[in-house]
C-alpha cells in the first residue's frame, strides 16, 4: 500500500506568491433592505487558519458566497492571489484555486465517491472532448494520473471502503468527509470550510478537526472556517473574526475573542459595539 | 461481482468494460447481432425485419445523442427532430446528384459526394446548428428550454416544407444520399467471396458498425471529465460551477455533441428507404426519441439502444400480436370502439401512438430507470442466485 503524503500527491496546492492570499476590503452586500454583509474587511495569509464566527444569520455564508463569486457585493473589493475577483465567474475563481465545502452538503448524489473527487480534479484535467471520446493516449494517461491523486486523498480521509459507493447512500458524517475530499482534489490555494463539524457527534468532530489540522500541516494552505462548534474554532483557528448582523464585532486571537464582552453580548442577543476592522487591525 | 475483480492498475480498472464477464457477454451479443441477418434472411418477411433492425440501430444513435443532453446533462430537449432534419438534408444535398429542370436550371441542390464526406458533414452541420442555438437555449432551463426546442421543431418543419430547392417540397420529396464508400455500393445486392449478400443485409451490418462506433465514443465521453461535468451540472448546477465547471461551456458541448449524433442519425435514417419526405421532421419524431430515452433508461447508453430497438420494433410487434381479426376482437370489448362496418377501429399506427403515450407514463411511474433498470434488476437477481440478496 502506498503511503503518499497529501503534499506529495497535491504538488500544485498552496501558493508561493508573496502578500496576503485573499484580501477582503470593506464589502457590502444587501438583498433589498436587508444588509447581509455590511462593511467587513479582513485578510488571510498562507498557512493561516482564519475563522469567522457569529450567531445564525450573521452573514458568514454570505461572505463565503461573495468570496467564491456566487454573490456579487455591491461595494468593496476582494483580491485573491493579488487579483480582483469581484467580477470573476465562480468557475474561474474555483479554477484559480479557491475550493469550498458547503453548510448543507452539495455533493453530486448520483455519482460515486470516486467520481465526486475526480470532478474536483476537473480544472487539472487538460484534455479535450475529442480525446475523451477516442480515449487513447492522452485522456487515458491523464485520467490514470489524476486517479492516483484522488486515491491519495481517499487514503488521507480514510474513504477506501466507500470509494465506489454512490454518495446518496452514505451516512451524513461520511458525506461531509467526501465533500472535504472533493475540495482537496481541487488542489486549493485557499480552502473555505462552511461548518465542517455541523451535525456531527464528538468522534466525527474530532476526526474532522484532525483532518483540518493535517491539511494545514501538510499543504500549508490558507483556510477560512465558519463553525459554530467553539471548541473546534478555539483549538484550530489562528485568527477569529466575529460578526453580527453583517457587521464585524471583533477580530483577534481566539483567546481574545473568547473573552470579548461584545462577542459574548452578540451571542446572548444583548446590545454591543461594532468595530472598524481595517486591514491593519488584522494581526 | 466487480469489486472482487483484481486490477493491477487504475488504467485497467477504469477501462470501458473492466470485468471479464462484461467483455464476454458483450462479445456474445455482438457476434449474435452480426450473425442475425444470416438467419433473418431466410424468413418470409426477413427483409422487413432486417430493415427494421437497421432503422433501430440508426435511431439508437439519435437516442444516445438525446440521452447525452437530456439524461446526462439534464437539459430537456424536444428539438431532436430538427437536428435530425438538418443532418438528413445536409447529407442528401452533399451525397445525392443534383436534379436539373427541363430548362437546365438546378431544381434540387446536389453535389454527389461520397459518404466519407456527407456523413461527417451531416453531423458537423447539425452540431453547428446546436452551437448557434445553445446560447439562446441555455438562458432558459427546464420547461422553458423544452418550449424553445419545441419551437425549433416548428421552425424547422416550416423551412423544410418551403425550401423546395433543398427538400423537393411536400408530396414530392427527394432521394436520400447514396450509401457508397470507396466505390462500394451498400444499397445494392452483391456477392462477397461467392456468397450472395442482399441489400438489406449490407445495410443492417453497416448500420450496426456505425452504432457500435458511436456508442463506444459516447460511453467514453460520459466516463471522462466531460461526462462528469455533465452529470454535475444536472445534479447540482451551482456546486458544479464552484468546482470549476464552466456551465455554459459544458451545456453547449452537450448540446453540440447531442446534435452531432442527431445529424448522423438523420443522414443515415433515410438512406435505408432511399427517400426523404419533408414532413418527416415533426414533433411526433421528437416524441418518439423522448420515448426511446425514457423507456430505455435516462443516463444510460445501453438503455438508449434498448429503447430505440423497442420503439422501432414496436409496430412490428403490434402487428404480430394484433393479427387481423384479433384487433377487432380486442377493440370489441371496449364500449364505443367496436366497429359495425368490419373495418378495424384503430389502425396499427394509431395503436402505436397510444402505446407510446401509455408506455412513457407507465415507465415514468413504475420503472423510472427504464428497460436498463429492468435489466440491472434481472442481472442482480442472477448474480446472487439462488439467494435473494
Amino acid at each position: 500500500m502506498r503511503t503518499t503524503l497529501l503534499g506529495e500527491a497535491l504538488p500544485d496546492a498552496g501558493w508561493n506568491g508573496s502578500g496576503p492570499l485573499v484580501e477582503v476590503d470593506d464589502i457590502h452586500l444587501s438583498f433589498e433592505g436587508v444588509k447581509a454583509v455590511d462593511g467587513v474587511s479582513f485578510q488571510v495569509s498562507n498557512h493561516e487558519l482564519f475563522a469567522i464566527i457569529g450567531p445564525n444569520g450573521a452573514g458568514k455564508t454570505s461572505i463565503f458566497n461573495c468570496l467564491s463569486g456566487v454573490y456579487r457585493p455591491q461595494g468593496g473589493a476582494i483580491r485573491f492571489l493579488g487579483n480582483s475577483i469581484i467580477n470573476t465567474k465562480p468557475w474561474k475563481i474555483a479554477s484559480m484555486g479557491m475550493a469550498r465545502t458547503f453548510q448543507n452538503i452539495e455533493l453530486f448524489p448520483n455519482m460515486t465517491v470516486l467520481d465526486n473527487l475526480m470532478l474536483g480534479r476537473h480544472s487539472s484535467l487538460s484534455y479535450g472532448f475529442v480525446s475523451a471520446m477516442v480515449r487513447v493516449g492522452k485522456a487515458e494517461r491523464i485520467e490514470a494520473e489524476n486517479r492516483e491523486v484522488v486515491e491519495a486523498i481517499i487514503q488521507f480521509l480514510e474513504l477506501e471502503l466507500v470509494r465506489k459507493s454512490y454518495v446518496a447512500m452514505l451516512p451524513y458524517g461520511i458525506q461531509k468527509r467526501v465533500e472535504l475530499g472533493r475540495a482537496l482534489a481541487m488542489s486549493p490555494k485557499l480552502l473555505l470550510l462552511d461548518e465542517p463539524a455541523a451535525g456531527m457527534n464528538t468522534e466525527e468532530t474530532e476526526d474532522m478537526a484532525r483532518f483540518i489540522t493535517d491539511i494545514k500541516r501538510e499543504l500549508g494552505i490558507g483556510m477560512i472556517l465558519v463553525e459554530h462548534d467553539m471548541r473546534v474554532v478555539m483549538d484550530l483557528a489562528d485568527t477569529v473574526l466575529a460578526i453580527d448582523f453583517g457587521k464585524p464585532i471583533a477580530i483577534g486571537k481566539p483567546r481574545e475573542i473568547q473573552e470579548n464582552e461584545d462577542v459574548i453580548n452578540a451571542y446572548l442577543g444583548k446590545p454591543h459595539a461594532v468595530v472598524e476592522t481595517h486591514m491593519e487591525s488584522n494581526l | 461481482m466487480s469489486h472482487l475483480s483484481r486490477f493491477t492498475s487504475y488504467k485497467h480498472e477504469s477501462a470501458i468494460f473492466p470485468t471479464t464477464p462484461q467483455r464476454v457477454w458483450l462479445a456474445i451479443l455482438i457476434v449474435a447481432a452480426i450473425l442475425l441477418p444470416l438467419f433473418l434472411v431466410s424468413l418470409v418477411d426477413g427483409r422487413s425485419w432486417l430493415i427494421l433492425f437497421a432503422t433501430a440501430f440508426v435511431a439508437a444513435i439519435g437516442a444516445i445523442g438525446l440521452n447525452i443532453i437530456t439524461g446526462f446533462a439534464g437539459q430537456v430537449s424536444l428539438g431532436q427532430a430538427f437536428f435530425i432534419g438538418v443532418g438528413a438534408y445536409t447529407a442528401t444535398a452533399l451525397g445525392s446528384p443534383a436534379v436539373l429542370a427541363a430548362d437546365g436550371s438546378v431544381e434540387l441542390i446536389g453535389f454527389d459526394l461520397p459518404m466519407v464526406i456527407w456523413l461527417p458533414a451531416a453531423g458537423l452541420v447539425a452540431a453547428l446548428a446546436g452551437v448557434i442555438i445553445a446560447p439562446i437555449a441555455f438562458r432558459l432551463e427546464g420547461l422553458y428550454l423544452a418550449l424553445v426546442t419545441l419551437g425549433l421543431v416548428f421552425v424547422g418543419a416550416h423551412v423544410f416544407r418551403n425550401w423546395t430547392a433543398l427538400t423537393g417540397g411536400v408530396g414530392r420529396g427527394r432521394e436520400a444520399a447514396t450509401l457508397s464508400a470507396f466505390g462500394y455500393r451498400f444499397d445494392l445486392d452483391s456477392q462477397v467471396l461467392g456468397f450472395n449478400i442482399t441489400r438489406e443485409q449490407q445495410i443492417y451490418w453497416l448500420m450496426l458498425v456505425f452504432l457500435v462506433v458511436m456508442a463506444i465514443l459516447a460511453k467514453n465521453l460520459i466516463r471522462s471529465k466531460d461526462g462528469r461535468a455533465f452529470a454535475a451540472i444536472r445534479d447540482r448546477g451551482v456546486a458544479a460551477e464552484l468546482m470549476g465547471v464552466n456551465p455554459t461551456k459544458y451545456k453547449t458541448l452537450a448540446f453540440a455533441i447531442s446534435s452531432f449524433y442527431a445529424g448522423i442519425t438523420g443522414a443515415l435514417l433515410f438512406t435505408i428507404t432511399g427517400f426523404i419526405e419533408p414532413t418527416s421532421f415533426s414533433l411526433l419524431l421528437s416524441i418518439a426519441y423522448i420515448a426511446m430515452v425514457v423507456i430505455g433508461g435516462l443516463a444510460s447508453i445501453a438503455g438508449s439502444i434498448m429503447g430505440a430497438l423497442f420503439i422501432i420494433l414496436l409496430p412490428k410487434l403490434i402487428d404480430l400480436v394484433f393479427l387481423g381479426d384479433a384487433i377487432d376482437l380486442v377493440m370489441g370489448w371496449i364500449p364505443g370502439l367496436g366497429s359495425e362496418s368490419g373495418e378495424p377501429p384503430l389502425t396499427s399506427a394509431q395503436i402505436e401512438r397510444i402505446l407510446f403515450g401509455v408506455l412513457i407514463i407507465a415507465f415514468l411511474i413504475v420503472e423510472p430507470l427504464g428497460l436498463y433498470g429492468i435489466w440491472i434488476r434481472i442481472r442482480n437477481y442472477w448474480k446472487a442466485f439462488p439467494f435473494s440478496y
